[in-house]
């Protein structure tokens, strides 16, 4: 079988990224519940095929700027879940040294030029990282992930205007998931995609079905490839959704349960892994050990991140200034 | 509901910071059409915090205006409405994203009527809750009033209790400049006592919220609880603490500060802005600058946030910011001193 040109490891790789960020999130959630997270967090529980798709889209040297819902971001350019768990905890060994906590997660290392707590905050800088590819000729790409909402802040459109008149190797990636916090997408701008106003920006705008990672990672890989030889920046819009609240004090008044129901009924884990047992790439036990595995993983990130150290208050001050 | 119980005032109830301010939203929009409300969230989710939650339902959408994010578009135009008739009020969701509309606040809002000559007014109200204690790290734990008390033009008020929050949220509301209401996230759950009637305080007038005779604590925001839970301490060790709630940071009440000092001669100033060029060096500044500087029997000391953004981790959170035993520790230092 090969779906988007796709061989079959390549695609139980993606089964396997999934599946790690859904068992990262739901012990995340855990944790919250049992009162061992301090501060809130964003869950992007549904949303894992597009930080799937994307990152697997990308080199382990591009970049990546990711948002306040960066887990899935995170673990799909290749964090160490261990040290994503640790900062989650705010302990010393985490990715940075538990100063940022969830919506602030780096991993610069690895290409991820961190999570965002401010909306559209990533945008300009997208541009910037950008424009230091093309300067440094070092044929990296680099993507930026935001959300629906963030497309209504001047950043956003200050920064495609930007990488497009310089023609900068950005992939722009609209993870819409239909709300922004409690505002439904249709209600916050009048045209019907996001990607429409890439059109505003001289560049091209696709929209891709972000409940489908192999639909995601095709389009991704393109405008990804265009990107590096010079082609310029992209606007993909991905149509997907989150299932839980927009953060742990949302009462989601705003929305019905059989809206949520009727998209947990598209679920991009599930649709992938019924593809790859229907073409006999996995079995079930096969695909039910992928998830056990997944799971053993962040088990093991929570003992390790229990077990390290909380920060020493005399660094307080480390880091504020080089 | 407005009968004198045990002691307590005519018309005076318990009600939470969040609740106070959303009763001065309430009866300005019912005795003022042009009020309206413009904000992230603030409909049928209620506002990040709750505070507006069921105007929606109360007022309708046309007053209680759930906008895209976009602060720099929702600030301008409130000073839109306002420069043509309207009364409005935004509530900005964190303070930390005040930044994105800091051109609009501070480049227009601020300047519009000096510059016109004094042609216009500009009467609309900016809400934002502040501070850190929450977990939600460097990006929306700040308290940057400093940054506008410093601005000519602006007004910069900060409640320490419900029934100030009310009372100045009224002023603010009916106050032809604009103004900024920084309320503090810890406080919105706290409860006391406020008036029902619709009682505006005036801005710029501090208030003694304990007297005493040995220190004086003058403070802001959540340090003025923490200050009083404070004094309460000293007071069994034998130091007897006058705390000053400031209130309002500009225009700044220098004289109620002066009075204590001139009482006490010895000043503790807390605050949870980073220390360095915030509002203790102001205070500080008009207490030598005059004649209280006789008065004063030791160096004035000043207590505000460590010198690095807002860490995640709740230990390092909390070493960033006074907290009730520096303040404490302040207080022995300025004894100690003279
Ligand atoms: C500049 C700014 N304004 C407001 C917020 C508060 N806030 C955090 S997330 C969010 C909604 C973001 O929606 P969207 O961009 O669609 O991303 P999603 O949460 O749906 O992933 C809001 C209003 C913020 N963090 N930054």
């Amino acid at each position: 079988m090969s779906a988007g040109g796709l061989p079959p490891d390549r695609l139980v790789a993606l089964l396997r990224t999934m599946l790690l960020i859904r068992a990262f999130e739901e012990l995340a959630d855990e944790l919250f519940a049992q009162g061992r997270v301090h501060g809130t967090m964003h869950l992007s529980v549904g949303q894992e095929a597009v930080a799937a798709g994307v990152c697997a889209a990308l080199q382990p040297g591009d970049y990546i700027l990711s948002t306040h819902r960066g887990h899935g971001h995170c673990l799909a350019k290749g964090a160490d879940v261990r040290r994503m768990m640790a900062e989650f905890l705010g302990k010393a060994t985490g990715y940075c040294r538990g100063r940022g906590g969830s919506m602030h997660i780096a991993d610069v290392a690895g290409g991820n030029l961190g999570a965002n707590g401010i909306v559209a905050g990533g945008l300009p800088i997208a541009t910037g990282v950008g424009l230091s590819i093309r300067l440094r000729r070092s044929g990296q790409v680099c993507v930026a992930f935001f959300g629906d909402g963030a497309a209504n802040e001047g950043a956003f459109h200050e920064a495609l205007n930007l990488a497009s008149i310089w023609e900068l190797p950005v992939l722009f990636v609209c993870e819409n998931n239909q709300y922004a916090m409690s505002m439904p997408v249709g209600r916050a701008m009048r045209v019907a995609r996001v990607s429409d106003r890439a059109a505003a920006y001289g560049m091209p705008g696709v929209t891709a079905d972000g409940m489908d990672v192999v639909a995601v990672y095709t389009v991704a890989t393109e405008l990804v490839a265009r990107a590096r030889q010079g082609g310029g920046p992209a606007l993909l819009e991905c149509v997907t959704y989150r299932y839980r609240g927009h953060s742990k004090s949302d009462r989601q008044r705003y929305r019905a349960r059989e809206e949520v129901e009727a998209w947990r009924a598209r679920d991009p884990i599930d649709r992938l892994r019924a593809r790859l047992l229907a073409a006999g790439v996995l079995s079930a036990a096969a695909a039910n050990q992928l998830a056990a595995e997944a799971r053993a993983a962040v088990a093991a990130a929570l003992a390790f991140a229990e077990a390290s150290p909380e920060p020493d208050p005399a660094t307080l001050l480390e880091g504020v200034y080089a | 509901m407005s009968t004198a119980t045990g002691g307590t005032e005519v018309g005076v109830r318990e009600l939470s910071y969040a609740e106070a301010i959303r009763e001065a939203l309430r009866q300005a929009m019912h005795a003022d059409e042009r009020v309206i409300l413009l904000g992230e969230d603030i409909g049928v989710y209620g506002g990040a915090f709750g505070v507006t939650d069921g105007l929606l339902e109360e007022f309708g959408p046309e007053r209680v205006r759930d906008t895209p994010i976009s602060e720099a578009a929702i600030t301008g135009c409130a000073i839109g409405a306002a420069v043509t008739g309207l009364r409005p009020v935004v509530e900005i969701q964190f303070m930390d994203f005040i930044t994105l509309a800091m051109e609009q606040l501070v480049l227009q809002a601020a300047k519009m009527r000096y510059m016109f000559g004094g042609t216009v007014t500009v009467p609309m109200v900016l809400r934002t809750p502040a501070g850190a204690g929450t977990g939600a790290a460097a990006q929306h734990s700040g308290s940057l009033e400093a940054w506008f008390a410093h601005v000519p033009g602006l007004k910069v008020v900060a409640p320490a209790t419900p029934a100030d929050a009310k009372a100045l949220l009224l002023a603010a509301i009916a106050d032809p400049n604009p103004v900024i209401v920084v309320e503090h996230k810890l406080l919105y759950r706290t409860r006391g006592p406020v008036p029902e009637a619709p009682a505006p305080a005036p801005l710029g007038v501090a208030a003694v919220r304990r007297e005493g005779r040995d220190v004086t604590v003058v403070a802001t925001s959540v340090m003025v609880p923490r200050a009083l839970t404070a004094a309460e301490r000293l007071a069994a060790e034998g130091v007897d603490v006058e705390v000053v709630d400031l209130r309002t940071l500009r225009p700044l009440d220098a004289e109620t500060p002066a009075a204590s000092a001139r009482k006490t001669g010895r000043v503790v100033v807390v605050y949870e802005a980073v220390k360095t060029l915030g509002i203790g060096a102001e205070v500080a500044a008009r207490l030598v600058e005059g004649e209280t500087f006789y008065h004063l029997k030791a160096p004035v000391v000043r207590l505000g946030g460590a010198e690095c953004p807002i860490p995640y981790n709740r230990t390092l959170e909390r070493a960033a910011v006074p907290q009730e035993e520096d303040i404490v520790a302040a207080v022995r230092q300025v004894l100690a001193e003279g």
